[in-house]
């Protein structure tokens, strides 16, 4: 029954296949487990003291968001771009690539089909890394809420740090909420990473609830 | 009347001509008769253009209605070709693919297979997943899917929402009980 399933979803690309290696010898090659880390994700280390403080303050006055815009709220980040609102001088930045970027504003109603891709980007982020939902659609649904294909509560897939409520909210609401996470980050309460981290069974099943066609690693490195 | 409508009721039997303004009219055939119809109306009438095919899902009088918006732009001119397809209790209705005649109507006829699970037998690719990933349950488009109840149980409802009806809070708020209050001054200071 799981192997059904797994074949059924399966990329061509990611198929067990018999590849001829250099030396002649025939290898099989599996991609889901070749070409990806298997490992579980670990904590990272909380330190103490003034060290922790020096470094919260590091983190929180250098938010560097990812520009991936899942909905209607993406539209609200533009703006802050430009010098009316400049975000730039409260150290905030878009960041084009999940890898240089340690703030996930998720913008909006999140579909099936863009949690999945929410999810991939947001483990490969590097920690500690935080996520903002934008919009009363993040918090309960808002009025998707009875939607076949949008997520109702994002905290059951992603930890959330911050909620910026509204339908939209103004450029205005996105500044003070990121004010708001850097206050949370300065003292000391920005470690959701480390919470997805140790409970991922919790998570990881309540994505898999909804996402049936799971062909990607268990854990996106 | 605009090109193409004669040869349709002629040759082809249609019916409930429906002209809603000069250059647009909708009209109904059998779906037999559809496909040869709609090749009638590309090769000879110069509808050349399909600009979407949709569906509408008669629950009550067991249709599903299929229509085809074809656009002439020599005569800037559109009919909408109403096919009426027996409605199933589970999805699964049936009707002949037009991607011979236009290539583009593969995708319409994949999200229509998926959305109200109206099957295109022979049309390319028609089982593929194209909006919904993974996707289990009956088709979301049809009127028999409950949406509310699905999400309610798929997405982990956040408790304590509530919604007031406009109307109804109003009645129960600011209308008085007895409509003999209505001369009362409290309610109606103009009096």
């Amino acid at each position: 029954m799981e192997e059904d399933k797994k074949d059924k979803f399966l990329a061509p690309e990611n198929e067990i296949r018999q590849v001829t290696a250099p030396d002649g010898s025939i290898i099989e090659v599996n991609p889901l487990e070749d070409y990806f880390s298997q490992d579980r994700p670990k904590p990272y280390k909380v330190r103490k003291g003034p060290v922790e403080d020096f470094l919260n303050w590091a983190r929180a006055e250098s938010l560097w968001v990812l520009g991936f815009g899942t909905g209607c709220g993406s539209i609200e980040i533009p703006p802050l771009v430009t010098p009316r609102f400049d975000m730039y001088r409260f150290g905030i930045q878009m960041r084009a690539t999940p890898r240089q970027s340690n703030v996930f504003v998720i913008s909006g109603y999140l579909s099936v089909k863009t949690l999945k891709r929410a999810i991939r980007a947001y483990e490969q982020m590097p920690s500690p890394k935080y996520v903002v939902g934008l919009g009363s659609c993040t918090i309960n649904g808002g009025m998707y809420y009875d939607s076949y294909n949008t997520i109702n509560r994002l905290d059951h897939y992603l930890p959330v740090d911050a909620y910026i409520a509204g339908c939209m909210p103004r450029p205005e609401a996105l500044l003070a909420g990121f004010e708001g996470l850097k206050k949370l980050i300065k003292a000391g309460k920005g470690h959701k990473a480390n919470e997805y981290v140790e409970n991922l069974d919790w998570y990881k099943a309540n994505q898999k609830k909804i996402i049936k066609d799971w062909n990607m690693p268990d854990y996106n490195w | 009347m605009q090109k193409g409508i004669n040869n349709l009721i002629e040759k082809f039997g249609a019916s409930d001509l429906e002209e809603r303004r000069p250059g647009l009219s909708f009209i109904t055939v059998e779906n037999t008769k559809a496909v040869a119809a709609i090749t009638h109306l590309k090769d000879i009438d110069g509808y050349t253009v399909l600009s979407l095919i949709t569906a509408v899902d008669w629950i009550e009088d067991g249709i599903m209605q299929l229509t085809y918006l074809l656009n002439n732009p020599a005569e800037i001119a559109e009919i909408g070709l109403r096919v009426m397809l027996e409605r199933k209790k589970e999805a699964g209705e049936s009707m002949e693919t037009i991607h011979h005649l236009w290539p583009n109507a593969k995708k319409w006829q994949q999200e229509l297979k998926e959305m109200f699970g109206i099957n295109f037998p022979g049309s390319p690719n028609i089982n593929d997943d194209f909006i919904l990933e993974g996707w289990d349950a009956a088709p979301p488009n049809r009127r028999d899917f409950d949406t509310k109840k699905f999400a309610e149980e798929t997405f982990f409802p956040r408790p304590g929402r509530e919604t007031h009806d406009p109307a109804e809070h109003m009645k129960k708020n600011m209308y008085p009980k007895n409509p003999a209050d209505y001369t009362n001054k409290k309610y109606n200071p103009n009096r």
